[in-house]
């Protein structure tokens, strides 16, 4: 049998799609209704206790898999909703620009929380 | 000698609404993909100190994000929800003899969302 890469973007694919499932509706629901509309309380004190969160080198390792895993799941959906809706001959192209994009955003994640 | 194969419309996914909606779970991925970048947006403002951080709140207040988080939202609730409804075709659960029910499964996925959300909330908000 060929090798193949397919089982590796697979599990990327679903660990990230597991993350964001589990995660991003809360997140959304703080960034979107609870902060904006200021029902936090005292904003000063959240902005010192989020700093110190992620200045913490476990949460950095954490916050890296949640924000680049999800990047590799949008990669492998991506691709295969272009390939399906009639983009079949340039599949090779797209497949470089998903997985491509996901790798930019993984670096991109990285050097975020390394420079914090 | 090759088979013939009939060629399909590239707008098969609008004919069936279950076609349509399958379209729409795959697209979800934009928005997962888009809430990234967006996360990576406030990390940055947050490391930047005091003063972005007011401003990053100020944009939070603002329309544009009001309305892309409007319509963020209910695209990452079909993400969550049809993610977790497909849990346990793909993970098969068994103890001993007995195959674990799928709505077991299903329902431990729901809890374990409901546990991870209090967390997040009371991690960012938190008393």
């Amino acid at each position: 049998m060929a090798k193949s890469n397919e089982p590796i973007l697979w599990l990327l694919f679903s660990v990230g799609g597991m993350i964001s499932a589990m995660l991003f509706p809360p997140l959304i629901i703080i960034t979107g209704i609870i902060v904006p509309f200021g029902l936090e309380g005292e904003t000063t004190y959240l902005f010192e206790k989020i700093h110190f969160l992620v200045k913490n080198p476990f949460v950095k390792l954490l916050l890296f898999f949640v924000i680049a895993l999800p990047f590799f799941h949008w990669a492998h959906r991506f691709r295969f909703t272009l390939v399906d809706i009639g983009l079949k001959p340039i599949s090779f192209l797209i497949s470089t620009l998903c997985y491509g994009g996901a790798v930019a955003g993984s670096l991109l994640t990285l050097y975020t929380l390394l420079r914090i | 000698m090759t088979t013939y194969r009939k060629p399909v419309s590239n707008t098969w996914w609008l004919e069936r609404k279950q076609y349509f909606f399958f379209v729409i779970r795959e697209l979800t991925s934009i928005f997962v993909a888009g809430y990234c970048l967006f996360l990576l947006f406030i990390i940055s403002e947050i490391s930047d100190g005091q003063e972005k951080y007011t401003l990053l709140i100020l944009s939070l207040k603002s329309p544009i994000s009001l309305v892309l988080h409007f319509i963020s939202l209910p695209f990452i609730l079909y993400h969550t929800i049809t993610w977790f409804n497909l849990t346990p075709k793909i993970m098969k659960l068994q103890i001993g003899e007995e195959i674990i029910s799928e709505k077991l499964i299903v329902g431990l996925v729901y809890i374990s969302w409901g546990i991870l959300s209090l967390i997040i909330f009371w991690l960012i908000l938190g008393v």
